[in-house]
């Protein structure tokens, strides 16, 4: 049988002009168990300006993905192939110092849990100055001024006072804010956001992310939104990636991706979904067995034993050949679009509805 | 900070008293006693009398405990003269007095604790951070190997070994003895020199292996992950916000070592035949003499009581979660 692996290793859903480009990036790690492949084959783009959403489950690379582009993988313990290019800088290769001079000024990540993402040890207002005064040579003075600035915008409220205290004197919501107003100390170019709202109540995280979005148009960020909070991302994202296994099933922009989803497994995301007017006698309808073991991922298609629409693709083509993924507005799935679209419109959005 | 001192002061003077009474009751529950031991084999009921009220053994127990305690604080007045505060008594078997011995033996015992906490810090917890820094080298390999097979090894079995070779064999050193520093420096460094690494060595690989693993847990924490993720410097990170969580543990060990030490280093002390507050402890076990044993215990209680309270301010000062009230 032939594989089709190969057509993702050609480059290129748009041109040289985006400014983060990842193609076909590999991330692995060797455990005791064997070679786990976090990341098998990604490729994307980010411009100027815009919100990339990656969304899928646990496990399946997400977090990898953005802890590699920082380049904060264990060396030690992964191997990385494929190519990053942040305007126009490649990062697999870049240099240790390199990439220092990139972390928190060029780029910036704000993590998923901010109790353990603040270090315990030193103030608030520390934490802030530090990178702002590595990368722009600032003084202590001046440091001190933008971070409070930064802590006034991220509406933390004293922020004079507030300076000099340290994380566990914040609320959960407050040292999610002052995360936020760390990485954008240096106005990050680009901004990775590791499910920046997880931990928070729904009312703080509609705070947080119109304040995400505030600081996007004022500082034409571009921001790469992980999560695996789909309503968030439809108020978020520009364009949507959805992860599998390692690798994206789906592409295309928000509206697209969650008006007409083309690949089985967004299609189960989306069922899985629970709504506010459903109906509450209706069972929500989960993705049926667990994700894959990336140590020994399924042959072919990775999300064939869990894919109810296998049966519709002739012969053994699912277990047999990984499905590509196109260029541009694409899924990755052995089905005709005429499938899709009709299996879509009859089982699927009835669901959804 | 000056609130937190007074009422653990209050607390350890407390906890003193309580370990004195478990002490000397303990003692006094034991079968045996030191007057029909000193009475000998021959010995008349007359003359054990004699021997009990010397000793002020014939007194009721409350009593005698009464006088103890209040002879650390108040003095108390023996046949053979006063004996100023604080008195721990006169020994049932020298006849010295258990104070004064003590502090001609708490020296040696100073000696040996700060001369192995120095080199267990500096060496110890060194090699173990450069061997967490260096992780997965054959620097770290080296350390931890050698941590390894050293920490198995027990005073009484390197020392001896140590011995052999620096003294008895070559010559290069003396037997290993006290010099007070003030007379001599150079004869009390050359006299302790060989105990201290010693026992050093043994404790600083467990610092080593201590410090490299704790060290290591830290760089795994996520704290130390963001301080990455803002472009800070390995060794800017590994020194300022993974090493500041990997002392907790450190210091906590740190403490109880040093108080263990301070109250006596039994095995060094025995095994290279120096006089300490270790050997003074066997020695008031072995004769059954109740005023000695009191006071080498109350004596270590009090260091171990000193140090949890400085260990405690060392956490506050290490970890800002940490209050001191």
């Amino acid at each position: 049988m032939t594989t089709l692996t190969k057509t993702e290793d050609a480059p290129a859903p748009t041109g040289p002009e985006s400014f983060l480009s990842v193609r076909d990036l590999k991330v692995q790690f060797s455990t005791e168990d064997g070679i786990v492949k976090a990341v098998d084959g990604l490729s994307f783009d980010v411009e100027r300006g815009k919100t990339l959403g990656i969304v899928g489950e646990s496990g399946s690379g997400k977090s990898v993905t953005n802890l590699t582009i920082l380049g904060l993988h264990n060396p030690r313990s992964s191997s990385v192939d494929g190519e990053i290019v942040l305007d126009g800088k490649e990062l697999v290769t870049a240099t240790e110092r390199e990439l220092e001079q990139l972390r928190g000024n060029k780029m910036a990540m704000i993590f998923q849990d901010p109790l353990t993402a603040l270090s315990p040890f030193y103030t608030v207002g520390r934490q802030l100055s530090e990178p702002f005064m590595k990368h722009r040579g600032a003084s202590k003075k001046d440091a001190r001024d933008r971070a409070i600035q930064l802590l006034e915008k991220v509406g933390i409220p004293q922020p004079k006072a507030r300076f000099d205290d340290y994380p566990h004197q914040f609320s959960g919501g407050m040292r999610q804010r002052a995360m936020i107003a760390m990485a954008l100390m240096c106005d990050p170019e680009l901004l990775i956001a590791d499910e920046p709202t997880t931990a928070l109540d729904v009312t703080v995280q509609a705070q947080i992310l119109d304040l995400l979005k505030d600081l996007q148009q004022e500082f034409g960020s571009a921001i790469i939104f992980i999560t695996h909070d789909l309503g968030v991302i439809s108020n978020m994202a520009d364009d949507l990636l959805v992860m599998y296994a390692g690798r994206a099933v789906e592409r295309g922009s928000v509206r697209e991706v969650l008006g007409a989803p083309k690949h089985p497994y967004t299609w189960g995301l989306l069922s899985s979904m629970p709504r506010l007017d459903g109906d509450i006698n209706e069972a929500l309808e989960p993705i049926p067995g667990s994700p894959p073991s990336l140590l020994n991922p399924p042959t072919g298609c990775p999300f064939h034993p869990r894919c109810a629409f296998k049966d519709e693709v002739p012969g053994t083509l699912c277990t047999d050949s990984r499905p590509p993924l196109g260029e541009g507005r694409a899924s990755a799935c052995h089905l005709t679009a005429e499938q899709k679209q009709s299996i879509f419109i009859d089982k699927i959005q009835p669901r959804l509805r | 900070m000056f609130q937190f001192i007074i009422r653990r002061t209050v607390g350890a003077l407390v906890t003193l008293f309580l370990i004195g009474a478990a002490t000397f009751f303990l003692f006094v529950a034991a079968p045996s006693d030191y007057a029909s031991l000193a009475c000998g084999k021959d010995c008349s009921p007359a003359r054990l009398e004699d021997i009990r009220q010397a000793l002020g053994l014939n007194l009721p127990i409350h009593q005698q405990f009464w006088d103890f305690m209040s002879g650390i604080v108040m003095g108390r007045d023996y046949p053979t003269g006063h004996c100023s505060a604080p008195c721990l008594g006169q020994s049932f078997y020298s006849g010295d007095m258990v104070w004064s011995t003590i502090m001609d033996r708490f020296p040696t015992t100073l000696t040996l604790t700060a001369g192995g906490a120095v080199v267990f810090v500096i060496v110890g917890v060194g090699a173990g951070m450069i061997a967490a820094y260096r992780r997965g080298t054959l620097i770290d390999k080296v350390a931890t190997g050698v941590s390894m097979v050293l920490s198995s090894f027990q005073i009484y079995v390197l020392g001896p070994i140590v011995l052999l070779i620096f003294v008895y064999s070559t010559g290069w050193m003396d037997n290993p003895a006290y010099h007070p520093i003030t007379e001599d420096p150079w004869t009390w460094f050359t006299g302790m020199l060989l105990p201290v690494l010693v026992m050093a060595t043994i404790f600083t690989a467990q610092y080593t292996r201590m410090a490299r693993s704790s060290m290591i847990e830290q760089l795994a924490e996520e704290h130390v992950r963001t301080a990455r993720a803002k472009g800070m410097s390995n060794k800017y990170v590994f020194f300022r916000y993974a090493w500041r969580g990997s002392m907790i543990p450190i210091v906590t060990v740190l403490g109880i070592d040093i108080s263990a030490m301070l109250g006596g280093a039994v095995v060094t002390e025995i095994t290279f035949s120096l006089q300490g507050i270790g050997r003074l402890a066997v020695d008031g076990a072995v004769h059954k003499d109740l005023p000695l044993t009191m006071g080498v215990m109350l004596f270590g209680a009090f260091f171990i009581l000193i140090v949890n309270i400085l260990t405690d301010i060392a956490y506050a000062y290490i970890d800002p979660r940490v209050r001191l009230s």
